[in-house]
């Protein structure tokens, strides 16, 4: 089985990156972006029948940063 | 007072940390990330600046769940004392002996150069030689040296004595201009700024020294 996991920096952290891509979106003309957050995708290839408990688990314990980051799992 | 400076693949600074803790009186050890203690008798613990395991996933991500680290917090847990500086500040917060964690810097740049850092209202090992409001010279060298904790926690730090130095001038971005932080009991210590790069009159300074000497002293008289 395979899940995708979706780290996202919390709202109401300031994300240099987003700003830094909003400002490139702008210059090129792109004047409806009113914001941009940055994150990360990261796909993980499980053994079939991996309890989703566990992938929370991976989550909470490395894949993200729970004081300044929340994260999202998919099954896929 | 022993001392016990952890290499990591990526570490940078640990030769320029244990040149400094000698100087100041240290006998220190180098310790291997894969080892699961510590040496006898360890009095500190020094985690270096650099880019353990290429920053990757973020930035001491990876350190902090190597099986040294288990044994750092536990050294920890036990009131021992713990330095981590610049990438050793980041692997403190991940391993959450220390609060917050640190982004990319507000500039989006690297930032390589000396700053001016204002010695907090604190009580610890590690500023015993400084006088709180005191301005030290001290080179910071990073890319993530934001500082972010939440408001309440910010406030917490700053009203417990917790902040050992602020920027004079901040460079990064970081709440309430913090440039290191002190746990509940004061005996572990996270900065961005490097001490040890300050701790030698060749090599462009010396305010960093009193930082080193005072825990060797501290130590000392244990």
């Amino acid at each position: 089985m395979k899940a995708r996991v979706y780290v996202m920096l919390k709202s109401g952290v300031l994300d240099p990156q987003g700003e830094a891509i909003r400002h490139a979106l702008g210059t090129l003309g792109f004047d409806e972006v009113d914001g941009v957050r940055q994150g990360k995708v990261i796909d993980l290839d499980l053994a079939d029948g991996t309890d989703p408990a566990r992938i929370d688990e991976m989550c909470e314990k490395l894949l993200a940063n729970t004081v300044i980051e929340s994260y999202r799992v998919e099954l896929l | 007072m022993k001392a016990a400076v952890i290499v990591f693949p990526g570490s940078n600074c640990d030769r320029d940390m244990a040149v400094a803790l000698r100087a100041a009186g240290a006998d220190v050890s180098m310790v291997w990330h894969k080892d699961t203690g510590l040496p006898e008798g360890i009095d500190l613990v020094a985690i270096p600046g650099g880019f353990s395991f290429g920053d990757y996933l973020r930035c001491g991500a990876i350190a902090a769940r190597s099986p040294i680290c288990g044994a750092v917090v536990k050294h920890a847990e036990r009131g021992g004392y713990v330095l981590g500086v610049c990438n050793g500040f980041q692997v403190l917060c991940e391993t959450g002996l220390l609060p917050g964690a640190l982004m990319r810097n507000r500039g989006l740049t690297y930032i390589c150069r000396t700053e001016p850092l204002i010695v907090g209202e604190c009580d610890s090992a590690f500023t015993a030689e400084y006088t709180p409001g005191q301005t030290l010279m001290i080179p910071i060298a990073h890319h993530d040296g934001n500082y972010t904790v939440d408001d309440a926690t910010g406030a917490e730090l700053s009203d417990a004595g917790r902040i050992a130095f602020r920027y004079g001038a901040n460079p990064n971005g970081s709440v309430r201009d913090i440039a290191g932080v002190l746990s509940a009991n004061g005996r572990v210590l996270g900065m961005m700024p490097h001490p040890e790069r300050a701790a030698d009159p060749a090599l462009g300074g010396t305010d960093g020294r009193a930082l080193l000497a005072g825990l060797v002293g501290a130590m000392a008289a244990v």
